[in-house]
């Protein structure tokens, strides 16, 4: 049932592609509920794809 | 009034910055703006009542670089990634998944979006992307694109796709650690 860092890591990325089946979401969720190095990473994931969009809008 | 002509030519600088952001290639940029702008002037009907110049032509220029992106994949010119790659995200972890450096909160990341300096740090990361994984990420995260469209125009399986998407993260997230968010 619980899933390694490297995995939940995984399946962030793809959380960000497509809505995950509700297994693996479940899987994520418990994990990220205990892990805050994986938290910290989802965080810092979302902030990336905000800062990538921020660019092209930054374009002059 | 600015001819219609006029107001194009002005969002050109813009565009061909867009298009450099994707295409990490100047020349493909210019000739990829080239036909949009051409394609746009002849359009100028379908212009007609929308409010913002700039979304439009950067609408038409996103179908101009993909077009690019197409027939790129398809003559392969873009060879694939080096495996030195895969090995450096395993790297990242030890043998039982866990973290090698466990990543820790980045201290107010929304003043970092505030500063100049940042985008020229991500920018110089995004550059040290391999040529298909940047291909791929900035399809998704600049252009907007579905993963599916993605798979699509590079040709590669899906399983490739989420990959080459997952691994534009990590390298990103270690680049920014390293030479932004380094304490």
């Amino acid at each position: 049932m619980m899933i390694s860092c490297k995995e939940a890591t995984r399946l962030v990325s793809q959380g960000m592609d497509r809505k995950l089946g509700p297994w693996a979401w479940l899987r994520l969720r418990l994990h990220l509920a205990i892990c805050d190095a994986c938290s910290a990473f989802t965080r810092q994931m979302h902030f990336v794809r905000r800062a990538v969009q921020r660019l092209g809008s930054r374009l002059p | 009034m600015k001819s219609f002509a006029a107001r194009v030519e002005e969002e050109r600088p813009y565009l061909v910055r867009y298009a450099s952001l994707q295409l990490r290639d100047s020349h493909a940029a210019e000739d990829a703006v080239q036909e949009a702008l051409v394609a746009a002037l002849a359009g100028e009907a379908s212009f007609a009542g929308r409010s913002n110049l700039r979304t439009w032509l950067t609408g038409i220029l996103k179908h101009k670089i993909v077009d690019i992106i197409r027939r790129a994949s398809r003559e392969s010119t873009l060879a694939p990634d080096p495996l030195a790659e895969v090995a450096e995200l395993d790297m990242l972890f030890d043998a039982t998944g866990h973290w090698a450096d466990a990543p820790s909160a980045w201290p107010d990341p929304d003043n970092s979006l505030e500063q100049k300096q940042f985008f020229a740090v991500l920018e110089e990361c995004l550059a040290r992307l391999p040529a298909k994984t940047a291909r791929a990420f900035m399809m998704r995260e600049h252009m907007g694109f579905e993963t599916d469209e993605i798979c699509k125009e590079l040709a590669v399986t899906p399983t490739h796709c989420w990959v080459l998407l997952y691994r534009a993260r990590m390298a990103l997230r270690e680049c920014l650690q390293t030479n932004w968010f380094r304490q």
